[in-house]
């Protein structure tokens, strides 16, 4: 489905990425791990045009979209919930989502998902008229994912979802992503919280100082030495 | 009594002007974060294709409200093609350069366009034809209150109305809400940064331009430089409100004609000027973020 070969990408002279090369099939739930500052996040703005690779190729379903500006790339069905969430803490809950389906015209399937994600997430349809900025961390993670679901996105590109959250929000946030892959999204899930993100993905990738250093099934990784050691802590 | 209601009544109208041409400012600001000196420019313009419109129809013999509406109508459109249009040459070449750049661009763009309108049409006060009719309900007060000036405060009022219903329930109003708070986030759910900021700077003129009809109207002149005063004191209005709120803006317009009005009527009217500017300064210094300024916002 997404195909990233030989990426480099740029911050000014700072060379983030080296020679990346990754690939995410239909269906699956495909995890990077790595320490902080190894460039998985820059790996997700290059997917989603928000920072343009210098050389390399990223094709979705055979297309080319490294050239796209990232207004354009969502239109192809690839959303982003990035690092931080970034909801708009001044819009309320509701607007946050109406936000999520700004490019979509079907008034029936927008109604069809909101009534899904309303059923993940209870909590949100209590506070639709709450402003974003009065939730909690968890709930604003929540609304995060909702806000990219009312897209209606054929791949979910997640950036660390587990950040700052309580142990048991955490669980709760992984097991969605399995239901939301479930009901039919591709996943592509950036995390420091290794041993969850293995738990729940297909495949993953390991990421140091801006190159891919390892590539397997997730329960390999999990069982792998020097991932153990290196991101497992154990 | 009564010379407090006028001098109410002269601080809502002059108020009412400056918040339509705040709201541009502070819109802009919001967005991009780029203080439009040109913004007074575009009001100005906007006095003088009403001038031109209303000198054409008045020619032809068309109803005096007619002639105005319709000089309303174009110089809002033509204004707003102004905007777009400055935005397009001056700012957005240079939006990813200093911040200070795109602020030298705003003042060159300003002084530009005065000179432009001084060399086009002409360096010295025009006369700008009469075309508000006497509204018979006003008579019992029309000593305090001319027609023109409720019609300045009516319009603003409902435009004003107009830009909170649009900003709060559109699509597009909330996207430039979006846009303001967080640019490249709006862009990941398939926002357009560049029509968005386009759209700011056209609602932004046409606001500033219906303030420029609606004052010639009043003071019966115009002239290439009134956007100079009428945009830096729209601008403390803008800051006063707190830069970057819409409602701030409204608010500080209106706060800013009734000091305006007030001071020039009790205490004198030499030091007009000197009391917006003074607020400014006491603004800045004690209150920066402004009446209705934003709190941090906090990312967690």
């Amino acid at each position: 489905m997404l195909e990233i070969s030989g990426v480099d990408t740029y911050y000014g002279s700072i060379q983030a990425l080296h020679n990346i090369s990754l690939h995410i099939g239909e269906g699956e739930i495909v995890t990077l791990i790595g320490a902080n500052g190894a460039g998985k996040t820059t790996t997700l703005m290059t997917i989603c045009g928000v920072v343009p690779p210098h050389s390399g190729s990223i094709r979705f379903e055979g297309k080319p979209i490294h050239y796209m500006p990232a207004n354009q790339v969502v239109r192809l069905g690839i959303c982003q919930v990035p690092e931080g969430r970034l909801i708009f803490p001044q819009l309320t809950v509701m607007e946050n989502l109406d936000l999520g389906a700004y490019l979509r015209k079907d008034k029936a399937g927008v109604a069809e998902d909101l009534a899904y994600i309303f059923e993940l997430f209870p909590i949100l349809a209590e506070r639709r008229n709450q402003s974003g900025g009065t939730l909690s961390g968890g709930e604003q993670q929540m609304l995060a994912i909702s806000r990219a679901l009312m897209a209606r996105p054929r791949l979910l590109l997640l950036d660390e979802p587990s950040l700052g959250l309580a142990p048991i929000i955490i669980s709760q946030i992984f097991e969605i992503i399995k239901q939301v892959n479930q009901h039919g999204t591709t996943i592509f899930l950036v995390e420091q919280n290794a041993n969850q993100a293995l738990k729940v993905a297909d495949r993953g990738y390991v990421m140091e100082n801006g190159r891919i250093t390892m590539e397997d099934k997730a329960e390999n990784l999990l069982a792998n030495e020097a991932v153990r050691k290196a991101y497992l802590g154990i | 009594m009564d010379g407090f209601i006028e001098l109410f009544l002269s601080g809502i109208t002059r108020g009412s002007i400056y918040a339509l041409i705040a709201l541009g400012y502070t819109m802009v600001y919001g967005i991009i974060e780029l203080i439009n000196f040109a913004h007074g420019e575009i009001y100005m313009i906007g006095s003088f294709v009403a001038l031109v419109v209303a000198s054409l129809l008045g020619l032809a013999g068309f109803p005096m409200l007619g002639i105005l509406c319709v000089a309303i109508l174009v110089a809002t459109l033509w204004s707003a093609a102004y905007g777009f249009t400055v935005e397009k040459m001056a700012y957005r070449p240079l939006r990813d350069a200093s911040r200070l750049s795109p602020l030298i661009s705003a003042i060159g763009m300003s002084v530009f366009l005065q000179n432009y309108i001084s060399l086009a049409q002409t360096s010295d006060f025009q006369v700008f034809p009469y075309l508000i009719p006497e509204f018979e309900f006003l008579e019992p007060i029309a000593h305090i209150l001319a027609p023109s000036a409720f019609l300045i405060i009516v319009t603003s009022l409902l435009v004003m109305l107009a830009l909170s219903l649009f900003i709060k329930f559109t699509r597009l109003g909330k996207a430039m809400r979006a846009t303001a708070q967080n640019r490249t986030m709006a862009t990941l759910l398939g926002i357009n940064p560049d029509t968005i900021i386009s759209m700011t700077f056209i609602i932004g003129s046409a606001l500033a331009a219906i303030g420029g009809v609606l004052i010639a109207s009043h003071t019966g002149v115009t002239k290439f430089n009134i956007g100079f005063i009428a945009g830096i004191k729209a601008f403390t209005a803008a800051v006063l409100g707190g830069i970057g709120s819409i409602p701030g803006a409204m608010l500080g317009g209106f706060v800013l004609g009734l000091c305006e009005s007030f001071g020039a009527g009790y205490i004198s009217s030499d030091y007009e000027d000197v009391f917006a500017f003074a607020i400014l300064i006491l603004i800045l210094l004690f209150r920066p973020s402004g009446l209705m300024g934003r709190a941090p916002v906090q990312k967690v």
